[in-house]
């Protein structure tokens, strides 16, 4: 770092982020871009964030800023880096402070947090001046040295940089107390002067890191600076250390300063005006006497805040025609980008998009399900069946289709613990997996062969249906044909001698509640066919789903090629996988109650039968 | 705000909390105070502190401000010192209570008192302490001549300065070298000073006096307390600070307007500050920030308007449309409540160059205000000065000047382009000569 010690910032300057604030971030490579320099933050310092890294817009790029658990470990990755901006709250600037002040290589840190106790202030100031550190801060926007480095939010928007010529050096060196006249002096200045040179908010606590004598020392010797403007404030003494280093010499530069709460003297010390630093304890404290002794020592003070951009405008021209400032010529600024979200905001952009939703939608004041807020689903009482209804249908079922898909569910969720899916899910529970992967397996044991039947039955019964077979015909199609027994029709132990319950409730159901069961009706017909072949081939609980959802959707107004795309899409099936889950859910908690030791399956129930052509 | 005074009896009561912590057994102090406020139901003191029945009492007013003795208002005898029994000091409480009167200039009300045991002692037994803070250094004040007469004795008080960095060591070492000669027992004296500095540090105080100080033996009696804390500190130091209240100065009663922005304020996110200088005044003003509000308030008396000056205030850091809207009424509140008898009253709306409060949002707050209050405004007569600059500056600007008229309110609009306080000359210097 070969800057000359007068600078604390250069076109070069590397500094470190302290908290992951994202806008001041921004808006500091954003500056960068402007002034066409590098990327001024090589690094961030968020000790709670879990990610290693940020990403930040330079123009239209995207970089990657690492993000940093401690200042230590940011700086010993980035020794170039001599600046640390402490963003930290009040709570923690203190600590982030002292940790960042022991590292050599850290130069200048800047402590935006107001409210910083004032003994942690003044130790935080003793220690820095001890080690020969700059601290600007507490409680400030910080400064900025035009053209070369911002910190953080100092000047505002982008447009009010380039307005008040913040994006190049000028010849005055600015310093204030607060950061809102700040903007206010820099703008004034562009407008009276050509602009500043460099600008430091001291802050507005009572014990600022360094005050307003410490850099207008380095202004003195700095070639750049033709002239200075102070601001000062009621309370302290800071402006007289000031008015001292006019007079013995120390600073020779032509001095505009004026302090601002003069309306003190009016009020006594009743009425708190402005800063916390703001108050005067003694009579030399007052603005009025500041002003006084600055105007004593040879600075130029004007009559009222309101004469300060006469004062600016004659020294500046004075020294302009001495051909002590010289012309600038203004640089080029290329735009900064428009953020997109803003552009779109604006309504000046568009893009096509890559996803559709047309079910639910989570971007308003509460979630929806097919238009209807989740509270009003939960306060009008809406069954599972409902919420179903609405996320997979993007219908409000009436009321008897509602039930009968409640009763689907409750029929399907489990069929005890030796049926395929139910037995997968046991075996990898006991195998020390976790709830998603033995439920998981028990999902991928349903297919053609089990809980396959709904979307099958539904689909012969109602293509026969279709076409008009006949019972008779369509069993001859099916064997002859197809080449496959009917799904839906047969059972292991239920016959027409023992019906089954559940196929029972559900016909009952249907008969009383549906405004038409015509395929059930044609089911029916079938299962007489092949019930007169063998008992046991009735229409299973499967099958009576089956084709009751096709009289259902039907009845819904659903047309046959709709219905069909229904099953084609698996969404038949899909009313078995969920009312299952809840049984495999079951059979894994089970699993995990009894803590069971891993399965083996004993070999004597295996017919080994290993012949091989290896020699 | 940071250094904030505490009550004396707050002080010893973080005193005395806090005793074994820092004093240990090697100091007592037997801790009997009791704050008296208009709350207090005093027939219930007896019952809960018995020994006011059985001790001579003191009772004094506790409300910041110091001199009590050489004001009259510390009651400590009828006849002779030490014979105010707990039925006197209630009397002579209820007495005060129901009186005005007048302190440093300032006319109110005494409500808060403190009442404790009388503590007989010599003149010659009041020592005298105090630490301030100064900036690398803290100072330490110590005199075997304390009590009321302590500033005429200024030239015995001992004054030190311990560096903040010191270490415990040097601290003991800085104190012992420089107890004042007078105190008998100088070791004794040096240990509870740098005890009580070492409590001063921990719990951020700014300021802490006992005058007088009495030590008998490992007795320790304060019989007065003057303290201030860092209120910012209250994340390190509010734990061992017990429930503190922060008491407005005497005769500072926040009025209902100013009571309602302080507690937006407390809840806001943004700063909202109210003060009402002069309710009859003709200037009232509604700037956006903590130094711009400041170079207002000071060019409206540097062109000699200090008296019509009618509010101190300002709002910043992006308060929202409602609580902007909020501000906003009640100072249009207060200033349509009667008509000025030279004319129209001025409304300055100013600030500085915003950093990223948006200009335009809270111009609309502002707005919404003076659509409620068009008629008042108009009925009164108020003619308004605007500028500010800042992110939407333009947008808010606009719709700030529309709205006034079509209200049918007279207004002027300025940006960053005119400077800011020259609103306050166009008002008070243009706008009167034209009138």
């Amino acid at each position: 770092m070969s800057k000359p010690d007068y600078l604390l910032f250069d076109r070069n300057t590397k500094a470190i982020f302290w908290n992951l604030n994202r806008n001041a971030i921004q808006r500091m490579l954003d500056y960068d871009y402007v002034i066409g320099r590098d990327p001024s933050i090589v690094a961030i310092v968020a000790p709670t964030q879990s990610r290693k890294f940020d990403k930040f817009f330079y123009g239209t790029q995207e970089i990657m800023i690492p993000i940093y658990k401690s200042t230590t470990e940011a700086a010993k990755d980035f020794p170039e880096a001599d600046v640390l901006l402490n963003f930290a709250s009040f709570r923690t600037a203190y600590d982030v402070t002292m940790e960042a002040l022991d590292i050599p290589t850290i130069r200048t840190i800047a402590i935006t947090a107001e409210g910083i106790p004032e003994r942690f202030a003044r130790t935080m100031r003793i220690r820095a001046k001890e080690l020969g550190k700059w601290l600007i801060g507490p409680a400030t926007v910080g400064g900025i040295a035009p053209g070369a480095f911002r910190i953080a939010n100092t000047g505002g928007t982008i447009e009010n940089i380039i307005k008040s010529k913040l994006h190049r050096p000028g010849s005055v060196g600015l310093v204030t107390r607060s950061g809102g006249l700040f903007n206010e002096l820099s703008n004034v200045i562009a407008r009276n002067a050509n602009g500043i040179a460099e600008g430091i908010a001291i802050g507005g606590d009572r014990y600022p890191g360094t005050d307003f004598l410490d850099h207008m020392l380095r202004y003195e010797k700095n070639p750049q600076v033709k002239f200075m403007v102070l601001l000062g404030e009621v309370g302290g003494t800071l402006e007289l250390r000031v008015a001292e280093a006019i007079k013995d010499g120390r600073i020779t530069k032509p001095v505009i300063a004026w302090c601002i709460g003069t309306i003190s003297k009016h009020f006594g010390g009743e009425v708190q005006f402005g800063h916390a630093g703001a108050k005067a304890g003694a009579e030399a404290e007052t603005a009025d006497a500041k002003n006084a002794a600055l105007r004593e020592a040879g600075a130029l003070v004007p009559q009222s805040f309101n004469d300060l951009p006469e004062l600016i405008r004659g020294v500046y021209e004075e020294l302009h025609a001495k051909g002590e400032i010289p012309e600038i010529q203004e640089p080029e600024v290329p735009p900064i980008p428009e953020d997109y979200a803003k552009a779109v905001k604006a309504g000046k952009v568009r893009k096509p998009t890559n996803f559709i939703c047309t079910i639910s939608d989570d971007r308003g004041e509460e979630a929806t399900y097919c238009g209807v807020p989740i509270s009003t689903v939960v306060e009008k009482n809406y069954s599972i069946a409902d919420v179903i209804g609405l996320l997979w249908f993007k219908k409000k079922f009436p009321e008897w289709a509602s039930n009968f898909i409640d009763m689907v569910i409750k029929v399907v969720a489990d069929h005890g613990p030796a049926v395929s899916g139910a037995h997968n899910t046991k075996v990898t529970a006991r195998a020390g997996k976790d709830l998603m992967s033995s439920i998981v397996t028990g999902i991928l044991t349903i297919g053609p062969r089990f809980g396959g039947a709904i979307d099958g039955a539904a689909k012969y019964f109602k293509m026969a249906k279709e076409k008009g077979m006949d019972p008779v015909e369509f069993v001859d199609y099916m064997k002859k044909v197809e080449k496959i027994p009917i799904p839906g029709i047969g059972h292991r132990i239920k016959s027409t001698k023992n019906p089954d319950k559940r196929v029972e409730l559900l016909k009952k159901y249907a008969k009383e509640n549906f405004p038409s069961t015509e395929l059930l009706d044609y089911a029916l017909e079938v299962e007489k066919v092949t019930t007169s072949k063998k008992e046991n081939l009735i229409l299973n609980v499967d099958g009576t789903i089956g084709v009751l959802l096709v009289d259902m959707f039907r009845a819904l107004g659903y047309k046959d090629e709709e219905i069909d795309e229904l099953i084609n899409a698996g969404a038949f099936n899909a009313f078995f996988v969920l009312g299952r889950t809840i049984g495999f859910i079951g059979h894994y908690l089970d699993e995990k109650r009894l803590d069971m030791p891993l399965y083996r399956h004993p070999t004597d129930d295996i017919l080994y039968d290993v012949k091989c052509d290896v020699e | 705000m940071a250094q904030r005074g505490i009550r004396e009896y707050d002080g010893k009561r973080i005193l005395a909390q806090n005793w074994q912590d820092y004093f240990g057994n090697d100091f007592e102090y037997d801790f009997k105070s009791i704050l008296i406020t208009p709350e207090t139901d005093l027939d219930k003191i007896p019952e809960e502190y018995p020994w006011v029945k059985e001790t001579p009492l003191v009772a004094k007013p506790d409300m910041l401000f110091g001199k009590r003795g050489k004001l009259g208002l510390i009651f400590f005898k009828k006849e002779k010192p030490g014979d105010v029994t707990w039925e006197d000091a209630k009397e002579w409480i209820k007495q005060k209570m129901s009186e005005e009167v007048e302190i440093n200039g300032v006319k109110g009300r005494l409500t808060h008192f403190l009442v404790e045991p009388f503590v007989p002692h010599k003149p010659e037994e009041e020592y005298y302490v105090a630490i301030t803070t100064d900036e690398d250094e803290d100072v330490i004040y110590m005199s075997a001549f304390g009590g009321i007469e302590v500033e005429e004795n200024w030239d015995k008080v001992v004054e030190v300065r311990i560096p903040i960095t010191a270490s415990d060591e040097e601290i003991k070492k800085i104190i012992k070298e420089n107890v004042p000669a007078e105190i008998k027992d100088k070791e004794k004296f040096a240990d509870f000073v740098y005890r009580l500095y070492k409590l001063f540090r921990d719990l951020h105080f700014a300021y802490l006096e006992i005058n007088p100080l009495v030590m008998v033996g490992n007795k320790v009696y304060p019989l007065d307390f003057v303290g201030r804390v860092d209120d910012t500190a209250q994340f390190v130091a509010g734990r061992k600070w017990g429930e503190l209240e922060f008491p407005a100065g005497f005769g500072r009663d926040l009025t209902p307007e100013e009571k309602y922005i302080k507690e937006m304020d407390e809840k806001s996110g943004a700063s909202l500050k109210l003060t009402i200088l002069n309710p009859e005044g003709r200037v009232w003003t509604l700037v956006a920030g903590g130094g711009a509000s400041v170079v207002y308030a000071d060019t409206v008396a540097d062109l000699g308007y200090v008296k019509e000056l009618a509010n101190y205030g300002e709002y910043s850091g992006n308060p929202s449309r409602t609580e902007t809207r909020e501000y906003v009424k009640t100072v249009f509140d207060l200033m349509t409540r009667n008509k000025h008898p030279e004319g129209d009253k001025i409304l300055i709306i100013g600030g500085a160059i915003a950093n990223f409060t948006d200009v335009a949002k809270t111009f609309d707050g502002i707005i919404d205000a003076m659509k409620e209050y068009a008629d008042k405004l108009k009925d009164v007569g108020v003619k308004i000065y605007v500028r500010r600059g800042g992110p939407n500056y333009e947008i808010g600007l606009k719709r700030i000047k529309e709205a006034a008229e079509e209200l049918g309110l007279p207004i002027e609009v300025y940006g960053p382009e005119t400077h800011m306080t020259e609103i306050v000359r166009k008002a008070l210097k243009e706008g009167q000569e034209a009138a």
